[in-house]
């Protein structure tokens, strides 16, 4: 199968005062139609940018993007991507925001719009503005918004780093069960280990200063996953540990 | 799978929508207490200026009894008088403030989009800015005479610059990030606009439009006095040089009544269109 989306030696430099800031290192990476891809490392990596690069948001950079075969040059729809906030429109309603430019007057929207409003589970809520929903459901309107736009792939930055830990693991299980129905691609950026083992077909574990794979991570647990079956753990330990590796290194490199 | 369907919408902390008939409910007996309280001040100084009057320590030539100013008010209305003068007033404001409000407010939008129109007429619409409106006066009198024409501009000139600098600001305050949004959703230019930039400046251009037709009304007052026929303005002139204080006072009365009554017409409209905001509104 051809890959969905193709990193070929992708670097990116911040400009400093001090000079160029290498962020990202010569990435490498093929991913598959309908994976599940979770993107793991320590702040700094250059995992959001990464992120970013692949959405079209940052297109000063060397090496190139390919989703299907096509260089990306700027952002688009079919690479719809959801925020570390949720980034909703505070002056639409629910409905208003799933549909964002697009007419709900129009029939097909109106359906489409209901559709994902309860694939969401945010029926009874159409009307409600942004201000009157928790930290989960405005992601999750987030989250219909990009899918109204039928995306090939959807980028999450963080997306449930700002929640808590019951909301979280409801929100993990929700974009789980959408991902089975929808078997739209995923790139997932987080920096929780749990998270990364428990949503992903496989794991990308970045190094920082600048940002290279270190390692990708396979999971070949059956969903949905038991967090505390000594598979899932062995995993996590195994992620965790080719995390710390570097950070020991680090610290003794900087002292 | 169907138990976690269920789950999702049970998540803690989650909050249900607000129940729109018990806001509104409670709103009214709300509404009129505030009514009350703002109307207390000035029912306190009329009260105490007519106690004053009647007995005899404030002089009636500066100071006409509160009941001698309604009975020539009455008078005014029953002879037709004043609605004359306030209809080409009214007349005068709106003409003005359609032309220098639209004017501010396209270029306030087109400057604050655009960097190098910002570059090019922001710096003069600044310096101008500065200019008090006296001293413009006697020269829009000698280009453009004393008729209508001048009145208009003189008042379009007032309303133009808080709707310009309002507008420009509203466009400047609008969330980069909600920005990267309607790119990564591919907004058109014309959505970006619609549903963009205008929402978001809309609590900007609102305050502009307040502010512009306070200062349309002030700039009314300024082109009436320099030499009108009719008008509020003119009447107060007038009646200033035949010493009838009443009729003073009911001019600046009426000022004050048309400024407070086209505020409060924008600041519904605010609540309306503003209903979305999540901003701090005062401690009760």
């Amino acid at each position: 199968m051809d890959p969905l989306i193709e990193l070929v030696g992708v670097s990116k430099t911040f400009p400093s005062q001090e000079g160029d800031i290498p962020v990202l290192d010569k990435l490498q990476l093929a991913v598959e139609p309908g994976e599940f891809i979770s993107i793991i490392g320590p702040s700094g990596c250059g995992k959001s940018t990464l992120l970013r690069i692949v959405a079209g948001l940052e297109v000063d950079i060397e090496g190139e993007v390919l989703v299907d075969g096509v260089k990306v040059t700027k952002p688009s729809k079919t690479r719809g991507y959801i925020f570390q906030e949720h980034r909703l429109f505070p002056w639409m309603t629910v409905q208003e925001n799933i549909a964002a430019d697009l007419p709900l007057k129009n029939p097909e929207v109106r359906a489409r719009v209901k559709e994902l409003i309860s694939l969401v589970k945010l029926e009874g809520f159409e009307e409600a503005y942004p201000k009157q929903l928790s930290g989960g459901m405005s992601q999750r309107v987030a989250i219909a918004r990009s899918l109204l736009r039928s995306p090939k792939v959807l980028l999450l930055d963080e997306p449930f780093g700002a929640l808590d830990a019951f909301t979280r693991a409801h929100m993990q299980e929700a974009l789980l069960e959408i991902w089975q129905q929808n078997r739209t691609t995923m790139l997932f950026v987080t920096h929780d280990i749990d998270e990364a083992v428990f949503l992903a077909s496989r794991v990308v574990i970045l190094d920082p200063r600048p940002g290279r794979i270190k390692e990708i991570v396979p999971v070949a647990l059956p969903y949905p996953r038991d967090r505390t079956s000594e598979a899932f753990q062995n995993l996590r330990t195994r992620v965790l540990r080719s995390l710390e590796h570097k950070q020991e290194e680090e610290e003794a490199w900087s002292i | 799978m169907n138990r976690t369907l269920a789950n999702i919408s049970a998540v803690p902390g989650e909050v249900k929508p607000q129940k729109r008939r018990t806001e509104s409910a409670r709103r009214p007996s709300f509404r009129q207490r505030r009514w009350v309280k703002g109307s207390l001040l000035p029912a306190a100084v009329i009260a105490l200026w007519e106690l004053g009057s009647l007995g005899g320590g404030i002089d009636p030539l500066l100071f006409p009894a509160p009941h001698t100013i309604i009975a020539e008010f009455w008078n005014m209305i029953t002879t037709g008088e004043l609605q004359s003068h306030l209809k080409i007033s009214l007349l005068r404001a709106a003409a003005g403030f359609l032309l220098g409000g639209s004017i501010g407010l396209f270029l306030g939008i087109f400057a604050g989009m655009l960097r190098p129109v910002e570059d090019y007429i922001d710096p003069t619409i600044q310096m101008l800015r500065t200019i008090p409106m006296l001293a413009l006066t006697p020269l829009f009198i000698l280009w453009f005479g004393f008729g209508e024409l001048s009145k208009v501009l003189i008042i379009s000139l007032g309303a133009f610059f808080p709707m310009y600098i309002n507008s420009f600001q509203g466009v400047r305050s609008v969330n980069a990030k909600l920005f990267e949004v309607a790119e990564v959703l591919e907004f058109s230019r014309s959505k970006q606009i619609t549903k963009l930039l205008i929402p978001e400046a809309l609590p900007n251009i609102l305050l502009g439009l307040r502010l512009s037709l306070s200062f349309a009304w002030m700039a009314l007052v300024v082109a009436e006095l320099m030499g009108a026929e009719r008008g509020v303005g003119y009447l107060i002139q007038d009646a200033r040089s035949f010493m009838q204080t009443a009729v003073v006072f009911i001019g600046v009365l009426i000022f004050a009544a048309a400024g407070k009554l086209s505020d409060s017409l924008v600041r519904l409209l605010e609540r309306r269109l503003l209903k979305w905001q999540d901003s701090y509104k005062g401690k009760n």
